[in-house]
Order: C-alpha cells, then sequence, then structure tokens
C-alpha cells in the first residue's frame, strides 16, 4: 500500500501573536513611545481613581439630615439627599409636586404609546402637540379644576430646566426650519429679513439675548401689559436656538440635488407640497446629528437663566451650597448636578446615532 | 403663447409671482408696523420712566472698582474707560482661550487616534465628559470647588518662586530695562531673516531640487541671535520676585482665581469639541493617501505635514471657527463669577446705576458682534488659503 501522506497537525500560533499578551503588546506595548504612554497613562489613572474613589464612596456619608452626620472625611451626600426635592421641584410646594409628576408621567405614557400599534399616530402627534401643552400648563400652573395656583416664580430645579429645554427644542424646531426655508427662499425681502434674523442672533452670546428678554421686552411693551420672566425667557431661549436650527437646517436643505426640487416642481406640486413631502424628508434626515447638538447645546445653555436671576437645577444647587449648615458641600452639588447634564446630553447624543442608524435608507456613500 | 389664452379664466391670486409680491409686501408691513410699534412704546415707556436716552453717560464718573484691569483704572474714572477695561478683558480672555483651546484640542484628539489603547480611551472620557456637562457648571466648579479651597494667603503652597493660595497664582513678573529694545531688534531681525532663510530654500528646491533644512536652521538663528542680543546688552530683564509676608503675598504677577477658572473652563470645554473636530478632520483624509505618500518614499513625519495634514486642515477649519466663534461669546459666563468681563461690567453694573438698558445692551451686542465678524473674517481669509485650488 501506498503511504498515505500524513500532514503533522499545525502548531499553536505563538503565544505572542493571539489573546491577552498579543493585544497587550500591540496596543500598549508597540514602540518605546507606546511603553512611555501606557506608563503615563496609568499615572494619570493613579492620580484621578483612588482619591475619587475614597472620597466619593469608601469615605462618604450617604444618610444623614445635617453637615454634623458628615464625619467620616469623605463625600457628604446627605446634602444631596436632604435637598433632594428642591433640586427636583425648585421651591414648587411639597403637597403640590404630585402635579409635576403627573404631567412627566403623562408624558411618557403618550410617547410610549408610539410603540402600540392600534394607536393612530397621526391624532397621537396631534395629542401631544396641541392638547398635552395646555394640560401640562394648567397642571403646572394651577389655577382651574380647584387646582391651588402656583406662582412660576416657584418653579425651580430640575422640573424648571426640564421645562426649558423641552418648550425650547419643542418650539425653536419648526421656527428653526421656516427660518432656514426662509432663507433659501428667491424671495428678496422674506431672504433678506431671515438672513437679518439669523446673523444678528448668532453673533451675540445667549447672555444678552437673556438679559434683552429679562430687561428689555417689557420696556418695548405698552403700559400695562406685561407677561411674566419665565415666559420672556423661554422666548429668548426659543428664538436664539431656531436661528441656530436655521443654520443646521440650510445646510440640509443645500445638500439635496437640485434634480428633486425639479422632479417635485414637474410633479405640479405646490411649494409647501414639495418641501413637506420632498425636500424636508430628506433634509431633516442628513441633518439629524446636528439637529441633536443644537438640541444638547440648548439643553446645556439653560443653565444661563441662573445669570438673570431664575433657579433651575444649578441655581438651586448653586443657592443649596450657600447655606450655612452646609458649607464646604460645593463639591457634591456640582458632582450631582453634572452627573445629570451628563447623563442627560450623552443619552441624546447616544440616541440620535440610533435614529440616524434606522432612518438609512442606503443613500449614503461608502 | 398658449398662455395667453388661458390667462383670463386664471386668478390672479393663482400665479405665483404675484403671490410672492403680495406675501413679501404684507410681510415687510408687518415688520415695519411692528418696529414702529415696539419703537413707540419704548419712548413712551422710557419718558414714563424719566429715563434718559443717549451715550452721554459714558463721560459721566463711573464709581465702582474693577478687580482686574490691564489699564489704568480707578472709581473715578468715566463709564467709557471702565467699558473699555472690560472690552480689554474679554478681548484677552477671548484670544487666550482660543490658543489653549486649540492646544488642548490638537492633543486630545491625535490622543483619540493613538495606537495606544489606554491612551486613546482617556481621551474618549475626556472629550465625552466635559462636552456633555454645561460650561456655566464647570465655571462654577473650578472657581467655586477649586480655587476657591485653596490656603490662604498664609500658607501659600510654593513651587520655587510661585505661590498659590486664594488669591490667584504668584509669579515672577518680569521688569524689562533699559537695554531691552537691542533683544528685542535681535528676536526681530532673527525672524525676518529665517523667513528669508525660508524663502530661499524653497525656491531653491524648486529650481534645483536640492533640500535645505530650512526650518531647523531658523530655529536656531532665531535662538542664537537673541541670545546673543541678551549677552550684549547685559541680560537687561529682572524679575519681581512675588515675597511672602507674614500674612499676605506681595510682588511679582497676580493671575487671579477669577481669570484662572474663566480660562481653564473655557479651554478645556472648548477643547473637547475641537479635538473632536481633529479627529474628524484626520478620519476624512483617505487612507489611500497616506499610502500613495508612502510609495512614493516619503517618510512619515513628511508624510503627516505634506499630505495628511492640509487635507484634514480644509475639513478643520470651517468648524473650528465656529468654536473660536463659540469661545468669544462663552467668555461672556466669566459675568457669573464675577469675571469683570464686557457683560458684567456694562450690562451689570452699568446698566445697573444708569438705567439705559437699551444703550447698555445694544453696545453689548456691537462689541459681540464685531468680534464675531472680525474672527469669522481672519478663518475665512485663512480658509481660502488653505482651500483646494482647481482647474
Amino acid at each position: 500500500m501506498a503511504k498515505i501522506f500524513q500532514p503533522s497537525p499545525s502548531l499553536p500560533p505563538p503565544v505572542n501573536s493571539v489573546g491577552a499578551v498579543a493585544w497587550v503588546r500591540q496596543n500598549l506595548l508597540s514602540s518605546p513611545l507606546n511603553i512611555f504612554l501606557t506608563l503615563f497613562s496609568f499615572y494619570v489613572l493613579y492620580l484621578l481613581i483612588p482619591p475619587v474613589v475614597e472620597w466619593g464612596v469608601v469615605n462618604a456619608t450617604f444618610g444623614g439630615e445635617s453637615k454634623a452626620a458628615c464625619t467620616a472625611g469623605g463625600a457628604c451626600w446627605a446634602f444631596i439627599g436632604v435637598y433632594f426635592e428642591q433640586f427636583m421641584y425648585g421651591l414648587y410646594p411639597a403637597e403640590e409636586t404630585w402635579r409635576i409628576n403627573l404631567a412627566l408621567i403623562l408624558l411618557v405614557v403618550l410617547i410610549a404609546m408610539f410603540a402600540v400599534k392600534a394607536v393612530n399616530k397621526l391624532y397621537l402627534s396631534i395629542g401631544i402637540i396641541a392638547v398635552y401643552p395646555v394640560v401640562a400648563y394648567f397642571l403646572f400652573a394651577g389655577g382651574v379644576f380647584g387646582l391651588e395656583i402656583v406662582e412660576t416664580s416657584l418653579w425651580g430645579g430640575l422640573f424648571l430646566t426640564t421645562l426649558l429645554g423641552v418648550v425650547g427644542i419643542v418650539a425653536s424646531f419648526p421656527l428653526g426650519v421656516l427660518l432656514a426655508l426662509g432663507r433659501q427662499s428667491s424671495m428678496p425681502i422674506a431672504k433678506s429679513v431671515c438672513i437679518v434674523f439669523i446673523e444678528t442672533i448668532r453673533a451675540v452670546p445667549l447672555i444678552t439675548i437673556l438679559f434683552m428678554a429679562s430687561v428689555m421686552i417689557p420696556l418695548f411693551l405698552p403700559d400695562g401689559m406685561n407677561f411674566n420672566k419665565l415666559m420672556r425667557v423661554l422666548i429668548g431661549i426659543t428664538l436664539f436656538s431656531a436661528a441656530y436650527m436655521a443654520e443646521v437646517i440650510r445646510g440640509g436643505l443645500q445638500a439635496i440635488p437640485k434634480g428633486q426640487y425639479e422632479a417635485a416642481d414637474a410633479m405640479g406640486l405646490t411649494y409647501w407640497q414639495s418641501m413637506i413631502l420632498v425636500i424636508l424628508p430628506q433634509a431633516l434626515k442628513l441633518v439629524i446629528p446636528g439637529i441633536v447638538n443644537t438640541f444638547i447645546g440648548l439643553f446645556k445653555d439653560t443653565t444661563l437663566v441662573y445669570i438673570v436671576g431664575m433657579f433651575d437645577l444649578l441655581g438651586r444647587i448653586q443657592a443649596a451650597t450657600h447655606d450655612s449648615n452646609w458649607l464646604g458641600t460645593t463639591i457634591e452639588g456640582y458632582a450631582f448636578a453634572g452627573f445629570i447634564y451628563w447623563a442627560a446630553c450623552f443619552g441624546m447624543s447616544r440616541y440620535s446615532m440610533t435614529i440616524e442608524r434606522k432612518l438609512e435608507t442606503g443613500h449614503k456613500r461608502n | 403663447m398658449s398662455d395667453n389664452t388661458t390667462s383670463s379664466n386664471k386668478s390672479l391670486l393663482n400665479d405665483a409671482g404675484t403671490r410672492a409680491i403680495i406675501f413679501q409686501v404684507v410681510l415687510l408691513a408687518v415688520v415695519v408696523f411692528v418696529s414702529y410699534y415696539l419703537f413707540s412704546n419704548l419712548q413712551a415707556n422710557l419718558a414714563n420712566q424719566g429715563i434718559s436716552t443717549g451715550f452721554e453717560f459714558l463721560n459721566q464718573p463711573a464709581g465702582f472698582p474693577i478687580l482686574i484691569h490691564l489699564i489704568e483704572y480707578t472709581e473715578a474714572d468715566s463709564y467709557g474707560r471702565a467699558f473699555i477695561v472690560a472690552l480689554i478683558n474679554t478681548v484677552v480672555i477671548s484670544l487666550m482661550g482660543i490658543i489653549l483651546a486649540t492646544i488642548i484640542g490638537v492633543v486630545m484628539g491625535l490622543a483619540r487616534l493613538s495606537n495606544n489603547w489606554l491612551v486613546a480611551r482617556l481621551a474618549t472620557v475626556y472629550v465625552e465628559t466635559l462636552r456633555n456637562i454645561p460650561l456655566l457648571l464647570q465655571m462654577f466648579f473650578w472657581y467655586f470647588a477649586v480655587l476657591a479651597t485653596l490656603p490662604i494667603p498664609k500658607n501659600s503652597i510654593i513651587f520655587g518662586d510661585f505661590f498659590l493660595n486664594k488669591r490667584g497664582i504668584y509669579s515672577p513678573n518680569p521688569i524689562f530695562q533699559d537695554g531691552f529694545g537691542i533683544v528685542i531688534a535681535g528676536f526681530v531681525i532673527s525672524i525676518i531673516a529665517s523667513i528669508a532663510l525660508i524663502i530661499w530654500a524653497k525656491r531653491r528646491q524648486t529650481i534645483t531640487g536640492l533640500w535645505f533644512p530650512a526650518y531647523w536652521s531658523s530655529l536656531g538663528l532665531i535662538i542664537v541671535i537673541t541670545l546673543l542680543a541678551l549677552v550684549v546688552s547685559g541680560f537687561p530683564i529682572e524679575f519681581d520676585l512675588p515675597q511672602k509676608s507674614r500674612f499676605n503675598v506681595k510682588g511679582g504677577m497676580v493671575l487671579p482665581p477669577e481669570f484662572v477658572a474663566v480660562l481653564v473652563a473655557l479651554s478645556t470645554y472648548t477643547g473637547a469639541f475641537i479635538a473632536e473636530i481633529v479627529r474628524a478632520g484626520i478620519l476624512s483624509v483617505n487612507w489611500g493617501q497616506t499610502e500613495a505618500a508612502r510609495s512614493l518614499g516619503l517618510k512619515d513625519s513628511l508624510t503627516q505635514r505634506l499630505i495628511v495634514l492640509p487635507q484634514a486642515l480644509r475639513v478643520i477649519i470651517p468648524p473650528l471657527t465656529s468654536q473660536f466663534l463659540n469661545l468669544a461669546k462663552n467668555s461672556s459666563l466669566g459675568a457669573a463669577i464675577a469675571y469683570p468681563e464686557l457683560v458684567a461690567v456694562v450690562m451689570g453694573t452699568t446698566l445697573n446705576q444708569t438705567g439705559q438698558a437699551i444703550e447698555n445692551i445694544g453696545l453689548c451686542m456691537l462689541v459681540y458682534g464685531t468680534l464675531s465678524l472680525t474672527i469669522s473674517i481672519f478663518m475665512n481669509w485663512y480658509n481660502k488659503k488653505m482651500s483646494l485650488i482647481e482647474r
């Protein structure tokens, strides 16, 4: 019988080129510079992590009613616990805070209903955009159905931050679309009005707009007619982010090939039909990251209302850290606020990545 | 054309051109009417409240102190001078912030692209943390949580001739003596010589193909000539060293905590955004470009400098411009921690004392508008210079 060639079994790959060892060699120790950078990074981590963990967890005090309870030398989280209600609702009367919670639950339920197939999405959208704000307003402000009236000056904390953010986002988006369309329009007067508005707003910082809203708007209104500060600040924030939104959307409009506009015209669509049915759906999809970035910027910018004397989350924390019973708890307060803002903004940016992927219809060049 | 036959039964309102005109006339009328209405209300309100108008107040004595001033300023000076002081503070912090943020951004952006896994992760954590936390919160953190917890002057932290305490950072203050003009002259001459050298080297390389290490030799030139000038003029610099007395630190140059907090917050925050821009810019350059450069025999440093960087810059510059603009505008947040910049001085104190809201807010908006315009003109010029020249 002929001898059958029997290859000897292949040797395992060298230890250095697979598994954890190879990974470490490739990613951490590939060159002298890399070794130095790795050591440097470990040093930075060593400087940062142990003290923070020690302060924030090991030596921290989590419970307690006063500063006296914090004896361990680390973070005094009891401060957050004691002030938690104020950080969330501001000075909103404690027995009325169920109204805020109810409005929030209502919103979550309404949005969750989008997932239910049997619900008509058009009606649901109308409900959320047109009916919900009215309901929420009366829940917050009171004055109907025996609800006690709560002055807007008492609104504060995370509630105010969320309110400013959500109203700003919802109101600035359609305004931004209109401004962007106006700027792209062929009508010279409409175009210049939009350009002047957008460029003026974008040239100045938000603070000046907020100051204008809180100091100057009353001067421009006739005697006796006035609306409250929260409303004025909301208008300021909305106009401000609408200008930025308009520029983002303009980018999307410019990216749509001319053929799309011409095809829509050729179909006999009117201007608004072609915009709503053909151009905007494509343009907006292109600029989702930009739109979400504007939203994130707006959410972070709501902290500026503290400068014109409104107490949002940061404002309430700032006020609480000046409480003489709780001196020295500044870092705890800022860490708490920082975590909430970070979670909200980071969450928004991740969510935008998700919808970007979901709406991707394969026109992108690879 | 057939249009003539149908035009008779076509309503004028259905014609796109006519509708555009009608719409615009209505829009213009609304804008004019609203402006007129607001303006007349304004006049009536101002008259009612007895607020004078105009910019005469700029000549009146301000009567309030400004803690940080780079030009001479006392309480007896006018509102106009206070405005100039504040303007300088705003411009200084914006420019320094822009420089620092660019350095931080470039370093962090490159770090995110590093081969080193740990470095890339650390840079990612830096970027994702800082850009998702409001700037105002970060400023408060640096000012109230970090700088305010420094020891009182009596127990200053000492690094050599640097002192660190609640009142700021004290460093040696250079005082230039008479002969310093020679050093400056030497420095200027060396820079001119280096530019000439670089131009000569470039021209020679285009003509003959011979290469000359122009950048390294001009660096050497600048150092040698400046040092020489220092020696010749006999080191005409003296340092005013900060001295620790019993309860205080005297002398030297002081960086007040407000300034440090605003600068650190602005530059680390904007740096995080710039890092993302730099990273995206470099990633946007096709890998084929790098491969092509290598196959031409360019070494890595030349590949980066001649091939990747110029192409990346084209993508980087426009968003970088808007980050610079944001930084300049965000410097107004310094008002919240009492850094005496434009908003704090003009829209804060001056407005409160004079009550002239329109003039003060208008002045501020004008300044920020001009500042924004200047930065964008400069960056547009630079962008044009770097842009791709096509056939």
